[in-house]
């Protein structure tokens, strides 16, 4: 669509240089998590992070929402600096971890508790609050398990609500760490498309982290591949809007996937053979 | 019957089956009642002494509900304290295990000297036996949240109160209570015990008098007083735990 056109307005994620090693000492040995992450993300822009496990994709993420600090570098995120937890995001892990003794709603409702300026009005505009839980919940396919309790939902309704929970407080950032990886095939694919209407209608930006391949290539406006610590290659993914399951059997879609996937290949065998490497 | 009725009656059958037998061997072996009181000469007892043993056994009753109700503040409170920060953590836990793995039978002659024959050597034994399993049980139950929920929390401002009060406390509650449950039954112990040297009044004492005095029907009857009161209150505990936190026990009823 038009509006994802590239532009040259300030961008709304602004990563420079950034490295990150976990403590003093890490950084004085050069133990870096991540290392010169360079990143430009405009405003409403959907990016996929894509690399093997333990690449610093997670690490990534608390840079991303200020849960930690860069080493070096700095990060801007909507014009500001980040300097702590960024409440303008909203986060959802492959766990959905919501609280048991709460219903689906209530569970929901939970950042509604904590983030100014609902905090304040909680009490007193509740009702109305629980109207606008529900009103998500039932977006993302859930009415008439509202009132459940989690324990009561499938895996995949499960993330739903956990997603509907990290878009309560309507953010302008929304961060997925493989948010679907623990679900099957079929309804992970129901859930990209989901996580596809929320985002064509409300225009959030999304970091989303994932090892699938597929699910970035479908789902983001740029994919980025990340090698140990950093990234190693940015792909626009040019694949017109709206986007639909049937495109993902399309020779454009595979062969896009497929060279996402040499450079993933490609990149693994190189510091497997560079470090030896023990680690599969 | 089906097997269902036989799952919750098998306790009471079992029971009626250990005293028959227990009945058989007295009479078939006839076992001096000072030996080993058969259960008809203890049911015998019981009655011929009810009201001395109602005032003994109200007297431990209370007693041990007081150092329970000590336990369950200072319980909560230093688990609450070491569940909630890691510094306080790794500094008391291992001091609490330590003294944890003291008899604490062992205390109540020091007890006696700071607060004479009486209430205080008994009600301090029971808070003394009773606090650990509530402290260590709260302060697993905080100290084990999910990581990826609290950077959830975090990210939106929660301070480390905000999660406390949301998430650990409510998740803190079944292992609560599954604590409760335990150390009821530990304050008894160490009522009975502290009573048996340091007072003169309630069930130890009752048994230590009627051991002296070759009653020994009454010494069994005082000691199944205390083993019921300890069960009463251990269901009263479940019940409550079964209604306050059945998110946490679904799989015994659900799905």
């Amino acid at each position: 669509m038009a509006a994802t056109e590239p532009s040259n307005d300030k961008p709304f994620v602004d990563f420079k240089n950034v490295w990150l090693a976990y403590n003093a000492e890490l950084a004085a040995a050069n133990h870096f998590a991540v290392e010169a992450i360079d990143l430009q993300v405009r405003q409403g822009e959907f990016i996929a992070i894509v690399g093997p496990s333990g690449c610093g994709k997670s690490t990534f993420m608390k840079l991303a929402t200020g849960l930690k600090m860069p080493t070096r570098g700095s990060i801007h995120i909507d014009g500001q600096a980040v300097t702590g937890p960024l409440k303008i995001s909203g986060m959802a892990f492959q766990a959905p971890s919501l609280l048991p003794w709460r219903t689906t709603v209530d569970n929901v409702l939970l950042p509604l508790e904590i983030v100014e300026p609902y905090r304040s009005s909680f009490k007193a505009k509740r009702a109305e609050y629980v109207e606008r839980a529900r009103k998500l919940l039932q977006k993302v396919g859930l009415a008439g398990y509202e009132d459940k309790f989690p324990w009561q939902l499938s895996g995949g309704m499960q993330q739903r609500a956990s997603i509907c929970r990290a878009l309560i407080h309507e953010p302008k950032m929304l961060l997925l760490d493989e948010p679907f990886g623990a679900l099957d095939a079929f309804t992970r694919e129901d859930l990209w498309c989901i996580l596809r209407d929320l985002w064509t209608e409300q225009q959030f930006n999304v970091i989303l982290v994932t090892h699938d391949l597929r699910e970035s290539v479908f789902l983001a406006d740029t994919v980025y591949v990340m090698g140990p610590g950093r990234f190693v290659v940015k792909k626009h993914i040019d694949l017109p809007r709206p986007r639909d399951l049937e495109l993902t059997y399309t020779p454009a879609f595979t062969d896009i996937v497929h060279e996402l996937r040499g450079h993933i290949g490609a990149h693994r065998t190189a510091t497997q053979a560079a470090t030896s490497s023990t680690s599969p | 019957m089906n097997s269902k009725q036989l799952q919750t009656w098998s306790p009471w059958i079992l029971l009626i089956v250990l005293v028959l037998l227990w009945q058989l061997a007295c009479s078939a072996f006839d076992v001096s009642e000072f030996i080993f009181p058969s259960p008809t000469r203890i049911a015998a007892q019981f009655w011929e002494f009810k009201l001395i043993i109602a005032a003994h056994a109200w007297r431990t009753f209370w007693v041990t509900m007081t150092g329970f109700g000590i336990a369950i503040v200072v319980g909560v409170l230093l688990g609450f304290v070491i569940g909630s920060s890691r510094l306080a953590y790794a500094a008391v836990y291992p001091l609490m295990t330590g003294f944890n793995a003291l008899p604490k039978a062992a205390f109540v002659p020091i007890l006696v000297v700071w607060f004479g024959i009486g209430v205080g050597p008994a009600i301090l034994t029971a808070f003394l036996i009773s606090f650990f399993p509530i402290m260590v049980n709260i302060a697993t139950g905080l100290a084990t949240l999910e990581p990826e929920l609290e950077d959830v929390l975090r990210v939106l401002g929660a301070r480390r109160w905000d999660v406390l009060i949301k998430v650990g406390l409510p998740r803190s509650l079944p292992y609560f209570y599954a604590s409760l449950k335990v150390a009821i039954t530990l304050a008894f112990v160490g009522t009975t015990v502290s009573e048996m040297t340091a007072a003169n009044e309630g069930i130890g004492y009752l048994l230590i008098s009627a051991g002296s005095a070759m009653q020994m029907g009454l010494a069994f009857a005082g000691l199944l007083v205390v083993g019921a009161m300890a069960m009463l209150m251990y269901e009263i505990f479940s019940v409550l735990e079964r209604r306050t936190t059945g998110w946490a026990h679904r799989g015994a009823h659900n799905s």
